[in-house]
């Protein structure tokens, strides 16, 4: 009899230990389609902006990669293609954001982890929260609202649609991204090494910057990055106050300017034949800069693995 | 240690979910619209003697959206069973949809060029429109001619006080390229014989943000469709005549061009071509005129 009872029990046993290991089998599976459907998408996309974009440029009637790539005039009715101006005022554009807000959120930071009061800290938290929530198209109606007419009150030329007003909006937008990538960054640092400075004598100022600064640099350097990326690829609130000429390479910061995100932006919806084409080529250019962002950013965050 | 571990790799099952979600969500609300597209095509079949029924896919321009969607709204009223289905998306876009037979009716606010021009593609006007010339209403310059025009999108005139008006440089407003508006007005004042458009205008992307700009700078120039005029601007005279509808009509004022329907008499349906001679009806004519445009007789 008992006997019997244990033979049964194990027969269950089996039963139930398979059944196991096929749910554990399909839910791992389930997790392996999860995992390929975003490097699918990536795929798809890529392909596609790919074949759509280096179509115009091979070929009969090919049109020159060496005149899309430093052309100053965009013109689809005369059938000229130049990108050059577009790429330098996507460069012009992101530097400038970076140069100006990078310090700004980085120093929010330092402010929000070191010397914040909790009462502040709790204001400032949400706000900056918020700016990362508030949609481009917004923060596009305040530049040309309110930046674009006072750069035209101080600028030598005739319109505030400029480099300068992109310049700052863009400086704006990167700051949430800055300012809570860099706090992370610093309070990843242990605490001891500020105590230890401060044991030996240094100033909290003289320990932030000697110290804490140093040692969250890599944490640092990715804020910046995805920072580029954010303001490299914005498109609405740029459209709204760059200007977007049709040629011509910037000469100042006063300057209208025309991102290779708001030449695609602008056409797309509208246009037909090789012009659809040559706004995809615009963007295999805009996909290159990207993806070195983001090549540099993985670079960064595996030295720093290492050296941890 | 394991526990970051295991941080990590939740976030990241986290990840793939949202991704999944917003791919799939895409990809199943675009193959859903295609859908429902064909389905009205196909419904379209379904009329009565008695009634019109089905609905009417149009698609092209949107410098007319105001115009269509106030006719469709009355359309509907009379014939409740047939629904008209606009979306403004380029003359370009609406003819080229008609072609491929992709839509009932395709509308276009300019005329067809030659390479679109095809067998049995029926083309009716149904409206004229005027390009108003629009400056800042702090601006002293009340009239400009044709040629200058041309010459200032072309950016051989710079300064105002070239066409009578202050020492200051001038502020080009234009459109963004494939527009309707845009391709009408450099057809009308023939700029590409003036070397194309000249480098330092703007290009704005809708005829919303041209009169933004406009307003908002004392030395700005641009052009907007008569319908979107409103009192933030002022519009010039063109060659001593006046943006009215009169001169629009009459030729007498240069910078106006024609709203049209086109269509293949067999995939234009029975409540289509209702559609369009409600349209051209009394009541469909005075919808043009309410919303500024300018009615066929």
């Amino acid at each position: 009899m008992i006997k019997e009872r244990e033979g049964q029990m194990k027969a269950e046993d089996v039963k139930q230990a398979r059944k196991r290991d096929l749910t554990e089998k399909i839910v791992e599976k389930i997790f392996f389609i999860c995992a390929f459907m975003g490097v699918l998408s990536v795929a798809a996309i890529i392909i596609f902006v790919f074949y759509k974009g280096i179509r115009p440029f091979v070929g009969e009637n090919a049109y020159s990669v060496a005149a899309f790539l430093t052309g100053t005039k965009w013109a689809p009715r005369e059938n000229v293609y130049g990108i050059f101006y577009m790429i330098v005022a996507s460069l012009l554009g992101t530097g400038g954001a970076i140069v100006l807000g990078v310090p700004i959120g980085i120093l929010t930071a330092v402010f929000l982890v070191y010397f914040a009061p909790p009462r502040l800290a709790a204001l400032i938290h949400p706000a900056v929260e918020l700016m990362a929530g508030i949609p481009s198209v917004l923060y596009g109606a305040f530049g040309l609202g309110v930046i674009v007419p006072l750069i035209m009150k101080i600028s030598p030329e005739v319109q505030g649609q400029s480099l300068l007003a992109v310049i700052i909006v863009l400086a704006i937008m990167v700051l949430p991204t800055i300012v809570s990538l860099s706090e992370t960054a610093l309070l990843a640092v242990p605490k001891k090494y500020g105590e230890a400075s401060i044991g030996l004598g240094a100033t909290k100022i003289q320990t932030i910057f000697k110290v804490d600064l140093v040692a969250a640099k890599s944490g640092l350097m990715s804020a910046v990055v995805l920072g580029i990326g954010r303001a490299i690829g914005e498109t609405m609130a740029v459209m709204m106050i760059a200007g977007n000429p049709a040629s011509g390479l910037p000469n100042s910061i006063w300057s209208m300017v025309r991102p290779l995100t708001t030449n695609i932006a602008m056409e797309m919806s509208y246009a037909s034949g090789t012009q659809v084409n040559m706004l995809f080529a615009t963007g295999v250019v805009l996909f290159i800069f990207i993806m070195i962002v983001n090549v540099t950013l993985s670079r960064m965050t595996r030295k720093a693995g290492e050296k941890a | 240690m394991e526990d970051t571990y295991m941080i990590k790799k939740t976030l990241a099952f986290f990840t793939a979910i949202i991704l999944i979600t917003a791919v799939s969500g895409c990809g199943s609300a675009s193959v859903s619209a295609r859908a429902t597209t064909e389905e009205k095509m196909k419904e379209n079949v379904t009329f009565s003697a008695s009634k019109l029924s089905g609905s009417v896919v149009i698609t092209g321009s949107t410098s007319v959206d105001k115009i269509i969607n106030d006719m469709t709204d009355e359309f509907a009223a009379e014939n409740p069973d047939a629904a008209i289905d606009y979306t403004g998306s380029g003359s370009s876009a609406g003819i080229k949809d008609t072609l491929s037979g992709t839509n009932n009716i395709g509308v276009s606010s300019r005329d067809l060029k030659e390479d679109e021009k095809t067998d049995g593609l029926q083309v009716t006007v149904f409206a004229y429109d005027g390009i108003a010339i629009v400056v800042n209403p702090a601006n002293p310059v009340k009239n400009i001619s044709v040629a200058d025009l041309a010459a200032l999108y072309s950016g051989k005139i710079s300064n105002w006080k070239e066409l009578g008006g202050n020492d200051a440089p001038i502020f080009i407003v234009s459109r963004e390229e494939s527009s309707g508006t845009r391709t009408s007005f450099e057809d009308l004042i023939d700029l590409k014989g003036a070397g194309g458009l000249t480098g330092a205008a703007a290009v704005s992307e809708g005829n919303g943000p041209v009169q933004a700009a406009v307003a908002g700078n004392v030395n700005a120039i641009g052009y907007v469709s008569f319908s979107f005029m409103d009192s933030s601007v002022k519009a010039l005279d063109l060659e001593g005549a006046s943006p009215t509808e009169e001169n629009a009509k009459s030729g007498d004022y240069k910078l106006s061009r024609p709203f049209l329907f086109c269509y293949f008499d067999d995939s234009a349906s029975e409540a289509g071509k209702a559609f369009l001679d409600f349209a051209l009806s009394p009541a469909g004519q005075a919808i043009v005129k309410e919303n500024g445009a300018i009615p066929i007789d």
